[in-house]
């Protein structure tokens, strides 16, 4: 399989405005897609996404390092590139007034394609992205997820090899996101190379086949979902008892079957008792816990999410640096 | 595909089309133009214009509204400056140099585009103008090329306007960096008075002012009253020196914004 995106230790330096201070936005970025492959680059505000896209859709010079996009330099041979992708970012880049036929009419015209070509593949998509009706009115009376959805439209008037989606769901509300993740879904399905950034791990869960965690300027981790929730350790099996005082004979019990150190916590009546095997170990630590009369209030089996992956490469929690970082560099 | 079909022209009508559909859609902008222009034209003829004699006794009213067509043209630099660095915090310019289209045509699109909408509202003016005395004494041939030289204009305050447009952070600072350099720059000039009546200091000013070269062009190519300030170069030949004007802003302006263009967020 060859690659369709490769990059190799991006840098990228910004003098801060406060003085001669370099901010390195990237750090050494490697990365490289497969073509027809999902990599989802995951990781908080600021953590130097948003400079990865613009450094392969040439929209930004790299201070080091190289990338290429379907063999092409982005440097080098920049109007390759552009010609063989499609780009949708965070800001919704689409004329608020024009209509949304002309949008994308006009942006198939830039992709150099031919007026009765242009004409046909807006009806196309307009259809597709369920904005049939909708494509009369001029954006500004566009909903949210419909001015999205007409961006994404924007990014693959040029059928496109490879597709870059620049949180293409931040902002939207539940019901609009589901959606987009559906049409991103089918994208994918038809074979295109898809760079995905995203602040949710569960988008990067759902869409992606590979997942980079990015954090200040560098690749802390790759690998597909489950190589990275393996990472942190496998399954538990997770039982809240109802008596506190059977607490220390749980820990006995369980340690039996436990594939590692089995953690208690009184106040919650809570066991955390580390296993390998999937549901028959839940089974078995009930049949254990039964036949000693512990009543259980509650056990099931946990896998790790993408949430405690980034909690254990980072230190701190996805959502709480989106917070504290709001400004994207 | 045939050569209209794609590559730099191509690009460029794509990009100016865009930009003359979106007047309709924003007709406060037009409307606000031309108001302003009227008032211009309302505040002098009938207020101030009593109080400002001609020289050789012309016609105030014939003499005011070439001025004011110049005024009108030299203030659309801020409508391209706003427009593009709305266009710019939109993020639609990014969206453009993400395209495999000629980087010149996001440019001379829109310079095009507001040449075109500038022609629309000096159309109006003029109908203004003959509503409130104004007359053109010379012929239909002079007339052309009197408003050859307006749309010549139009063309320099857009490069001009696309270069601040890229260099300011937002809309209001484009906004109010055009308003302060264009406002001087007509109110120093023959636009609103006879030149002589200007300080001295300020009268060299005036004289090579590309403002006051173009009004008395079109002054002389209408046959409205013409009061020059002097024997100095500008006034003997304002024709020859606006074109040179029009030549030596392009050549410097031009550049500018395309490199400002390359370099943006680089």
């Amino acid at each position: 399989m060859t690659n369709a995106i490769v990059a190799e230790d991006l840098v990228k330096v910004y003098k801060s405005r406060r003085g001669s201070k370099e901010v390195r936005a990237l750090d050494g970025v490697s990365l490289t897609v497969p073509e027809g492959t999902v990599l989802g680059l995951l990781g908080p505000n600021g953590a130097g996404k948003t400079t990865t896209v613009r450094i392969l859709t040439t929209l930004l010079r790299p201070d080091g390092g190289h990338a290429t996009v379907s063999g092409f330099d982005v440097v080098k041979q920049s109007k390759d590139v552009r010609r063989i992708m499609g780009l949708s970012g965070q800001y919704a880049a689409v004329d608020e007034n024009l209509t949304g036929w002309e949008n994308l009419y006009m942006f198939g015209r830039l992709y150099e394609l031919p007026k009765a070509e242009t004409k046909k593949r807006v009806g196309e998509l307009l259809e597709q992205f369920n904005l049939s009706d909708a494509g009369d009115r001029t954006i500004k009376t566009y909903s949210g997820g419909m001015r999205r959805r007409l961006d994404l439209a924007g990014a693959l008037i040029g059928d496109p090899h490879v597709l870059f989606l620049d949180e293409p769901t931040t902002g939207l509300d539940p019901r609009s996101r589901l959606a987009m993740w559906d049409v991103i879904r089918g994208l994918v399905k038809s074979g295109t190379t898809l760079l995905l950034t995203t602040q949710y791990l569960e988008e990067a869960d759902e869409l992606a086949d590979r997942i980079a965690v990015v954090d200040t300027g560098k690749i802390i981790a790759e690998g597909t979902a489950d190589e990275l929730k393996a990472q942190i350790g496998g399954e538990r099996v997770e039982i809240i008892i109802s008596d506190a005082s059977r607490m220390d004979d749980v820990y006995r019990l369980l340690s039996t079957v436990s594939t590692g150190e089995v953690q208690i916590d009184k106040r919650t009546r809570k066991v955390i008792s580390p296993t390998k095997g999937g549901a028959s170990r839940v089974l078995e630590a009930a049949k254990i816990l039964d036949d000693e009369n512990v009543e259980i209030e509650d056990i099931a089996l946990r896998r790790p999410s993408l949430d405690d992956v980034f909690l254990n490469l980072t230190g701190h929690k996805a959502e709480e640096i989106a917070v504290e970082e709001d400004e994207n560099v | 595909m045939s050569v209209m079909e794609s590559g730099p022209v191509s690009d460029a009508m794509v990009i100016t089309w865009r930009n003359l559909k979106r007047i309709p859609r924003i007709p406060e902008l037009a409307i606000f133009a031309i108001l302003q222009s009227i008032m211009f034209v309302l505040l002098f003829a009938f207020v101030f214009g009593g109080a400002i004699p001609l020289p050789d006794g012309g016609n105030y009213k014939e003499f005011l509204m070439p001025g004011i067509f110049v005024q009108t043209i030299a203030f659309a630099s801020a409508t391209t400056a706003i427009g593009m660095a709305d266009d710019m915090g939109k993020g639609l310019i990014d969206r453009f140099r993400s395209l495999p289209m000629a980087r010149s045509a996001v440019l001379t699109g829109r310079t095009f585009a507001d040449v075109i909408y500038q022609a629309g509202i000096l159309v109006v003016l003029m109908l203004a103008g003959l509503a409130v005395g104004w007359r053109v004494n010379n012929g239909a041939e002079k007339f052309l090329l009197a408003v050859l030289l307006l749309l010549g204009f139009a063309y320099v305050m857009a490069w001009i306007g696309v270069w601040i447009g890229l260099a300011v952070p937002n809309t209001e600072t484009a906004q109010q960096l055009t308003f302060v350099t264009i406002f001087p720059l007509t109110f120093i000039s023959n636009v609103f008075v006879p030149p002589e009546s200007l300080p001295s200091f300020l009268q060299p000013i005036a004289e090579w002012n590309p403002v006051s070269t173009l009004t008395a062009s079109c002054r002389e190519l209408f046959g409205n009253p013409n009061p020059n300030i002097g024997d100095g170069f500008p006034s003997q030949y304002p024709i020859a020196v606006t074109i040179g004007w029009a030549i030596l802003l392009v050549a410097i302006f031009a550049p500018l914004a395309v490199r400002k263009y390359r370099n943006t967020s680089r």
